[in-house]
């Protein structure tokens, strides 16, 4: 392979691995958030326990994205350089913003949070996780922009002297119409996540013990649940939004998601189809009339152009070459991304219908669901993305640079394919680690919670260790350590 | 002045930033090993800088970002040409972090002392890297008239660049010590300062030849009478902060060895000016402040962003400090917690159960 090919498998690799913390940090966030906030109003002890517990699993996890973060902010740089020469005035932008508004807000306040458990008064320290919380959204809305950027250039001028693309209305590149409906998307598939995580632990513990903490978990289960289905509401409408925007700034990503090769006038979706890979021909499928072209138009007669006119249409206007991208995978990734995430709905529904009544809940059918519901929603966002960036192709930044136009040419194959293997294998340990952590610790149930409630985060021997005998706040040991 | 040059400045401060706050928590991770005797210890040492080293380390974030957008050409000769040294910077950042976060995880000493080591040498290796990158870009690199860096792995390794890893590294230990006598009670808090001075020693040395060398390599600097006058106190700085370690004021100790950082920092950029990345191939190949620089209409909006939001961070980073300015002692580390030790005793049933 060369050097153009590993930096494209690299990035892939070490976004998508980013891409599975990014969500679950998002949305648990905001969650820890909230029962913290009930234990707050309510003083019952359950909510503390549960903020605690959560929000161990959500360190974990963070830690992870943070770290995997770092790679993504110098990665245009090691890889892409010609890209950031040629867009730097630009994406350079809202990446720095970023940094500066969301990440130094987000690691303070966590760090404050984390370690703030004793030192804080409560009211302070439960605004730390919410502006912490917030910080996350930030960031989202930021990098987001950046994104859509690349997805539809605007507010932008190609300069002939400098050759590059420079910036001339910030404001219309924060107001991107891609970014608009792209924020919300991801945002709703953040929290499809973090619910689908707080769903599936309180029902895997309400099935392995059903008599300890049960009824904690099962307000747990329903808070992940109603997120759950909040947000799979919110993904089907703004993604419906999605659809007909990106038909009308990547017509062909549409018609790759549909592998629809001639324009057409009421076109169908098919949910399910068996034939070649690239979707040319067909043997078997199962359609939806008329509901592609709603999709991609809001009108069940519109127009959808093909791929056919398309290619011919980009070649008259960018000159000779391919401008399609991998049939296959736009097809198939737009399926699964839909249908993985609506299926985790499902199993919300059905499991929010389960809890209404204090029987006990149990069955096979229930142990999968536990399993599978976390799974769901970080499967159905990857899926998303890899549809977004692999339908954009063989583009860069779409219309102005082909991606092979972005790549370093400084830099030798030999070195992306080290950087390429380094990351792979780290990240690969690193996963068997995290998740053995997580699942320790989920089955480690709720932390017991002290008499004096805040003073014994994770219950670590706030009171009982005290070498001194006297219990002055210098003396008493930290509520949290390392 | 030129928005260019303001942005030039910007990042300089930065750098400083970075470099005064991870360089402490560098150190700290360095002398784990050295300080800590036993897992209480090296808890002690690790809580220090617990809460803050995130923190710190978006320092870093916000200098590669604002690179890209002020100066992108800097930022993608940069990070394309110092390849591998910067993926090695990557990887030690990644393990070393998630080394915080997950070693107190298990009540088991085999995986702690492992993740000690990931402290240990993802600290070391930044804090010896980001000098020999330094020592490069104030040195001078093998640049073309593309902006292409065409010098391989192993000149990036030449002897002053190394020098210059030195310099990071003695620098960052002794600051790093001088933090944890401020921050620590008991034993580790006398063992620190002792370290304090010797390492400073070293880095005295060290940085003394490293600014004498820089200056006879770029002598015809634009304001090498600018940099001269902060090298000096650079040094001067440093031997007062060793001075103060040793009579026991531990905070002007660190006042001393973060004047240090700041003033060195400050005169590397300042005899890089106006280059960013100067070329040793060409002088006219060299990356200057204009022409790596970004449109004026980006830095305007740049500047504002930055004049509004960075004080805003140093109130909170600053408040962040000061609700965790207490010393820590061991009587402080918290016994293991029961939550680590049922999630074991879990794991140990699982195990009895699934062996036959
Ligand atoms: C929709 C949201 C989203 C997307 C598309 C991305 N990220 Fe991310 N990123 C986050 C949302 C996020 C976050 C939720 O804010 C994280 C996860 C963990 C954290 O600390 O913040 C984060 C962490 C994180 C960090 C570490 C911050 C820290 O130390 O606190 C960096 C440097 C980046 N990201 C950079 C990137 C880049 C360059 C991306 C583009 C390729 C990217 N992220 C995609
Ligand atoms: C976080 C979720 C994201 C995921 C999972 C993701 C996934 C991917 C994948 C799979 C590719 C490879 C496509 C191919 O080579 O055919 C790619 C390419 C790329 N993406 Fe993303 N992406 C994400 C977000 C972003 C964001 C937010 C940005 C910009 C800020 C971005 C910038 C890029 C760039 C520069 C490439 C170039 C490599 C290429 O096209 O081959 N991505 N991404
Ligand atoms: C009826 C349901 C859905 C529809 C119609 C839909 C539609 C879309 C469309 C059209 C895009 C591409 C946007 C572009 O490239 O410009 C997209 C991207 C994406 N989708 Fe969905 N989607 C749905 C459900 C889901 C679900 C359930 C999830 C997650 C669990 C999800 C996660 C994502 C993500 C992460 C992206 C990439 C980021 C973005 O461009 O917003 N989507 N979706």
């Amino acid at each position: 392979m060369d050097s153009l090919n590993i930096a494209r498998w690299q990035f892939g690799i070490t976004t998508v691995y980013h891409f599975f913390f990014v969500p679950i940090t998002i949305g648990l966030s905001f969650l820890v958030a909230g029962f913290q906030t009930a234990w707050y109003r309510t003083g019952k002890e359950q909510y503390l326990r549960l903020t605690k517990f959560y929000g161990k699993l959500f360190l974990i996890n963070f830690a992870m994205g943070v770290v995997t973060g770092i790679v993504q902010e110098f990665q245009f740089g090691m890889n892409w350089s010609d890209y950031s020469r040629f867009v730097g005035d630009i994406f350079g932008a809202p990446l720095a913003i970023e940094g500066l508004l969301a990440f130094f807000l987000e690691s303070t306040f966590l760090g404050l949070w984390i370690f703030g458990w004793d030192r804080l008064p409560k009211k302070v320290h439960l605004a730390t996780i919410w502006i912490a919380a917030s910080g996350t959204l930030l960031s989202a809305y930021f990098i987001l922009a950046a994104n859509s950027f690349m997805q539809n250039p605007v507010g932008y001028e190609f300069n002939e002297v400098t050759g590059r693309a420079e910036l001339t209305d910030f404001w219309a590149m924060l107001t991107n119409k891609v970014v608009l409906v792209t924020f919300p998307h991801t945002i709703a598939g953040a929290f499809i996540t973090a619910g689908g995580v707080v769903l599936g632990v309180a029902l895997w513990h309400l099935l392995r013990h059903p008599n300890r903490d049960s009824d904690a978990f099962r307000s747990a289960a329903k808070v992940g649940g109603v997120t759950i289905v909040l947000a799979a509401t919110a993904l089907a409408l703004t993604g419906d939004r999605q659809a007909k925007v990106m038909t009308e700034v990547q017509p062909m990503k549409m018609a790759s998601a549909e592998a629809l090769y001639a324009t057409t006038d009421g076109a169908s979706f098919s949910i399910f189809s068996i034939g070649t890979p690239d979707g040319s021909e067909e043997t078997f499928s199962i359609r939806v009339p008329k509901m592609l072209s709603f999709l991609a138009t809001g009108t069940f007669d519109g127009r959808v152009e093909g791929i056919n006119d398309l290619q011919s249409a980009y070649e008259a206007k960018f000159g000779p070459g391919d401008y399609t991208p991998n049939v296959a995978v736009t097809y198939w990734t737009f399926r699964f991304m839909i249908g993985i995430g609506m299926a985790g709905a499902l199993v919300a529904v059905w499991a929010l219908w389960k809890l209404r009544r204090r029987t006990p809940f149990k069955g096979r059918l229930a142990w999968w669901a536990a399993v599978t519901v976390p799974l769901m929603g970080l499967f159905g966002n990857s899926f998303g993305w890899i549809f977004t960036e692999m339908g954009r192709q063989p583009w860069i930044v779409f219309g102005l640079m082909p991606t092979s136009a972005g790549v370093s040419p400084s830099v030798s194959a030999l070195e992306v394919w080290i950087s390429m293997l380094g990351f792979t294998v780290v990240y690969g340990v690193l996963a068997v680690i995290e998740v053995k952590l997580l699942l320790k610790y989920i089955a480690a149930g709720l932390p017991p919670v002290a008499a004096g409630g805040d003073h014994s985060d994770d219950g670590e021997g706030a009171h009982n260790v005290n070498v001194n005998g006297n219990g002055t706040d210098e003396e008493r040991p930290l509520a949290f350590a390392y | 002045m030129e928005l260019t040059t303001v942005w030039f400045i910007l990042i300089a401060v930065l750098w400083i930033g970075y470099f005064v706050l991870e360089g402490f928590d560098f150190g700290v991770g360095i002398l784990l090993p050295v300080l800590g005797r036993d897992d209480r210890e090296r808890r002690v040492l690790i809580n220090t800088i617990g809460p803050l080293w995130d923190g710190n380390e978006v320092w870093l974030l916000v200098a590669g970002g604002a690179t890209f957008a002020a100066f992108p050409e800097w930022y993608a000769t940069l990070f394309s040409g110092f390849y591998l040294p910067l993926f090695l910077i990557l990887i030690s950042l990644i393990v070393r972090n998630v080394a915080f976060e997950f070693r107190g995880k298990r009540d088991d000493l085999t995986w702690r002392r492992r993740w000690d080591r990931c402290i240990f040498f993802g600290s070391l290796l930044p804090a010896v890297l980001w000098g020999v990158a330094f020592g490069n870009i104030v040195g001078g690199t093998e640049i073309d008239a593309d902006k292409e860096y065409v010098g391989t792995f192993f000149d990036l390794l030449n002897p002053y660049a190394l020098l210059g890893g030195l310099v990071t590294l003695s620098l960052f230990v002794t600051h790093g010590a001088v933090f944890l006598s401020l921050k620590t009670l008991g034993d580790v808090r006398d063992r620190a300062r002792a370290i304090a001075l010797k390492s400073g020693l070293v880095a005295a040395g060290a940085a003394v030849a490293f600014l004498v060398w820089t200056y006879v390599r770029r002598d015809g600097a634009q304001l090498a009478g600018w940099f001269v006058l902060l090298a000096v106190l650079a040094a001067v700085a440093l031997l007062a902060g060793l001075e103060a370690n040793r009579r026991g004021r531990e905070g002007w100790a660190f006042i001393g060895t973060a004047a240090t950082l700041t003033l060195a920092v400050a005169s590397l950029f300042v005899v890089l000016f106006p280059n960013v990345m100067p070329s040793s191939l060409d002088e006219a190949y060299s990356l200057t402040t204009t022409n790596a620089a970004s449109t004026h209409k980006t830095l305007t909006i740049m500047t504002w962003v930055a004049a509004i939001f960075t004080p805003l961070v140093l109130l909170y980073q600053g408040w962040s400090i000061f609700v965790f300015r207490r010393r820590i002692g061991v009587h402080h580390i918290p016994a293991d917690s029961p939550v680590v030790a049922a999630a074991e005793a879990l794991a140990a049933e699982a195990a009895a159960n699934t062996t036959p």
